[in-house]
């Protein structure tokens, strides 16, 4: 009796730090945040339990269209993220041997020893009207006067993409450096091609990286406020900045819980509908 | 078939990765329809000349024929060589039943005719009922048995089979040994299987070939291999054998007079091929069954070489049992067979006995590596 309750203990311990952080920094605030978003005020400090503030982002087309707006761009940009980042994944994990492999990987990370901040300030150097690209682009008589690249949808796909690269990467390199080579060589040896190797073993060997690495990118780049704002400039219109702007500039904690709560829902909608239309499970994914 | 026809041929295939020669002008030709082995140790070469015919590695220089075609320049899916892989390399991903139609899809073949078509390879293979099922869910036997399904369902030419049963247990990797020879009997491919395994490259070959550093030291029939060896590589390489380094001391029609590195005096005749000069360092080989054993001395005879010692273990492994004795005059272990009457079979440990061997049994050739021993 005695060694078993004291392996329950050790267990209770053991266990503690997680259930503190899950209580403390995630279930609490977010109950908090709902009983906020549940209530109006009707008169100062009198507040009334409703729906009025989800009412309200059904009701008016700017916040639902924003928010649509951000999901669609965020689906492209996870898209356009694994578009480059499988054959980066690829040439690393499989073609390449060693020193090569292991410097070509710490080269993929290196951007992600600066801050997001400064990294996305580099793209502003790069692409605003007396940035490298428009000076460039001038002296090469191209253009005949500067070029404002900023500012615009193009601007924050380059900057999400870029951002969340490594997030796409890392999962990729890992399941591919477990498909063993021989399946790879099988694959030719029994006829098939460079198109079909990839789209009947590759490919489905690599499923759970690709699953959980959009999953991740997807999340990171929806949640995204710092590169919408910065490389979108006024007219972004990402669904985050609509949040802050009711917590911090209109101070309405209310619907800006509301916006919260939403976001949260939708985005866990769209990851469920992507896991049911290419058939994966996510604990399948996250192993 | 009446004639065989050629189906494989190379012709001075070599390799080299930077100043490392790992295949040196290899030249082979082997029969429509045959088992072909390639034996030898591990880093000799084999599995590179193996990946030069399937395709995924290119001879620095050599040409390689199949049916009389130089296929340099075809790539590894459009060779018609399958290969089954050391760890067989079957897709995890797909049941067995898709397993073995992959190639036929990549050919195009309608939908029906694959069906058709695993469906009766499953059964010559003798796994009727396996096609739904997942690859995780088979043993060991009946993975070597589709990998090689999955092949054959092709028809290819020649399947390569780079040591396909290295994974298995030892009483599993018996059996298939029996049933690979089997299924190429029953198929009639030619099948070019590589090992390391001496005894699976016996049992199972039609025609053996011993590499060693790159060069094949001989190519022959299994038994052309075990008794007459033409260098002291296969000797040594090719089932057990006793071997002691020495000096030649006199040559007489054949028959040599070695005089080892521990000063004993053997009887030998020389390997065919070899030409040896008095002085001449070299090695002598006697295989543990051509050893004579006696309670007694005078039962030898006045047989060539003898040996005296007391037993230092007995290895019992039914019909294929043996002693290890040690000599005490040349300070060295000899193995030695016991017979399969029974008649030594209380033997023990400590026991003196005597060893003798005639001069014909035990084969002497050029030492190439006599510093190093």
């Amino acid at each position: 009796m005695r060694s078993s309750s004291g392996v329950k203990v050790g267990l209770i311990l053991l266990l503690a730090p997680l259930f503190l952080w899950l209580f403390l920094l995630v279930i609490l605030p977010h109950v908090d945040m709902f009983a906020v978003s549940m209530r109006t005020r009707v008169a100062p400090r009198v507040y009334e339990l409703s729906l009025e503030n989800y009412a309200a982002f059904f009701t008016e087309p700017v916040y639902w269209r924003t928010f649509m707006r951000t999901a669609v761009m965020s689906i492209l940009a996870t898209f356009l993220t694994l578009l480059i980042g499988f054959p980066v994944a690829y040439y690393i994990s499989k073609m390449l041997r060693g020193r090569l492999k292991a410097t070509a990987f710490v080269f993929c990370m290196l951007p992600f020893w600066v801050s997001e901040l400064v990294r996305t300030y580099g793209w502003m150097i790069l692409l605003r009207e007396s940035g490298v690209l428009s000076s460039v682009l001038q002296w090469a008589g191209i253009a005949s006067g500067p070029v404002e690249m900023l500012y615009n949808d193009v601007a924050i796909m380059v900057g999400l993409v870029y951002t969340s690269m490594l997030f796409m990467v890392v999962p990729l390199i890992t399941t591919m450096d477990s498909l063993d080579d021989s399946l790879i060589e099988a694959g030719y040896d029994l006829g098939g091609n460079g198109f079909t190797v990839m789209r009947e073993v590759i490919i489905p060997h690599a499923m759970p990286g690709i699953v959980s690495g959009c999953i991740v990118v997807f999340m990171l780049t929806l949640g995204n406020y710092l590169t919408p704002v910065l490389l979108g400039g006024k007219d972004s219109l990402w669904f985050t900045e609509m949040i802050y702007d009711q917590f911090i500039t209109r101070f309405n904690w209310e619907l800006g819980s509301a916006f919260g709560f939403l976001l949260l829902a939708l985005s866990s909608a769209i990851v469920w509908l992507g896991l049911r239309l290419s058939r994966q499970s996510l604990s399948e994914a996250m192993t | 078939m009446s004639t065989s026809s050629i189906v494989l041929e190379t012709v001075k295939v070599t390799k080299r990765f930077g100043d490392f020669v790992a295949v040196d002008e290899v030249s082979l030709a082997i029969p429509s329809g045959s088992f072909f082995s390639i034996l030898g140790p591990s880093g000799c070469g084999k599995t590179t000349l193996m990946r030069m015919i399937a395709g995924f590695l290119e001879p620095t220089s050599g040409d390689i024929f199949i049916n009389g075609k130089s296929v340099l320049d075809v790539p590894p899916n459009h060779r018609p060589v399958n290969m089954v892989f050391q760890h067989l390399a079957l897709f995890p991903m797909m049941s067995v039943a898709d397993n073995i139609a992959y190639g036929l899809r990549r050919r195009s073949v309608p939908k029906s005719e694959i069906a058709q078509k695993v469906r009766e390879i499953l059964d010559r293979v003798g796994l009727p009922d396996a096609g739904p099922k997942q690859i995780n869910q088979l043993s060991g036997g009946q993975k070597q048995r589709i990998a090689i399904a999955r092949c054959l369902v092709l028809t290819p030419d020649v399947l390569l089979l780079d040591e396909p049963l290295g994974a298995l247990d030892l009483k599993l990797r018996e059996h298939m040994k029996v049933e690979l020879k089997q299924l190429q009997h029953e198929f009639g491919t030619t099948f070019v299987y590589i090992t390391h395994d001496q005894s699976e490259a016996l049992v199972m070959s039609d025609q053996v070939a011993v590499m060693n550093a790159g060069r094949f030291d001989q190519v022959g029939s299994p038994q052309e291999l075990y008794f007459d060896p033409k260098t002291a590589f296969v000797a040594g390489f090719v089932g057990d054998t006793n071997r002691w380094s020495g000096r030649i001391d006199t040559v007489d029609a054949g028959t040599l007079q070695l005089v080892s590195n521990d000063g004993f005096r053997l009887l030998g005749h020389m390997a065919s091929g070899q030409s040896l000069q008095p002085g001449a360092p070299a090695d002598i080989f006697v295989r543990p069954e051509a050893i004579i054993i006696a309670r007694e001395a005078g039962q030898l005879g006045d047989i060539a070489n003898r040996m005296s010692g007391r037993v230092t273990s007995v290895l019992f492994n039914g019909a294929n049992s043996r002693i290890i004795v040690h000599d005490s005059a040349s300070d060295s272990e000899i193995f030695a067979a016991l017979p399969q009457t029974g008649e030594f079979s209380d033997l023990s440990k400590g026991q003196e006995v005597h060893l003798g061997w005639s001069a014909d049994k035990a084969v002497v050739f050029a030492s190439r590596n006599h510093d190093r021993n």
